[in-house]
């Protein structure tokens, strides 16, 4: 099987640069085969899709649960408060 | 007063925020509260190495950052770092590498820019996230929210390259099979 064919075949190697991709840029070789791929792999294509989303909507998730919604106890912060003042005596 | 560090003050401005930030990934109320008031009392000591070239909060953002690195290592090395974990779900053919037809993607529908229907994706994905083992999930988040260099991930948790790029792999591939099967 030549190079090409396999590659065309391969999801599980597509999918892994697709992640790669995210990352950092492929190199020439890696970029060629995964293109390659895509063209022929409706699949893949979605998944491209899909992961990116992903990727969107975590970074999402995790900076604006750093917004406001989840506060600490005030009884916690008094204590912390206390401890703070105390070493500073 | 740049520059300037002013404890007494760093529970009134600093306390939601960095709760906030280590329960995001560590989900756990009293670790996380845990681990700022250990942030707070590293800080005091180390009062004298502040430069004052970052904001106070950025600069106890990045003692918290290493403690949470911390939890992420021990819990990584209590055998939850298997690398092999996910194995038992193989999303493809082994012989001809196509997904298998019970895993391939389908269209989750949801393209579009609905504000609400992207809240609701986001307690889905949340979900999902809280599935993934503990190592995946840490290196997940370094690398996608916190974009720390790969390099710095590796040496923090102890992980070779290619175990990297095998567990960002396998993260993904878990996560969006996860939001398929509780999406659609």
């Amino acid at each position: 099987m030549g190079v090409i064919s396999t590659i065309q075949n391969d999801c599980r190697k597509a999918t892994s640069l697709i992640e790669k991709r995210s990352v950092r840029p492929l190199g020439f070789r890696e970029w060629c085969e995964l293109c390659i791929h895509l063209a022929g792999c409706s699949f893949c294509r979605l998944f491209l899709r899909q992961s990116r989303m992903i990727n969107a909507v975590v970074g999402d998730l995790f900076r604006r649960a750093e917004g406001a919604d989840r506060r600490m106890d005030e009884e916690d912060k008094r204590r912390m408060q206390e401890e703070i003042e105390e070493r500073l005596k | 007063m740049k520059g300037m560090l002013e404890p007494r003050r760093w529970v009134e401005r600093h306390a939601d925020y960095l709760y906030a930030y280590a329960l995001n990934r560590i989900d756990e109320i009293e670790l996380a509260r845990d681990l700022v008031q250990e942030t707070f009392l590293a800080a005091l000591e180390r009062v004298g190495e502040f430069e004052g070239k970052s904001s106070e909060r950025t600069w106890l953002t990045a003692i918290l950052k290493y403690k949470v690195i911390d939890v992420y290592r021990k819990r990584a090395s209590g055998g939850r770092a298997d690398v092999d974990r996910g194995e038992e779900m193989d999303f493809f053919e082994v012989d001809s590498g196509h997904w298998k037809a019970e895993y391939a993607p389908k269209a989750l529908g949801i393209d579009n820019r609905d504000p609400l229907l992207q809240k609701e994706l986001g307690s889905v994905l949340q979900r999902c996230l809280q599935k993934l083992p503990a190592l995946w999930l840490s290196i997940f988040t370094m690398k996608h929210v916190d974009e720390e260099p790969t390099e710095a991930i590796c040496t923090e948790l102890k992980v070779t390259p290619a175990n990297f790029w095998v567990i960002m792999h396998r993260a993904k591939l878990n996560l969006r099979a996860c939001m398929q099967k509780n999406w659609l």
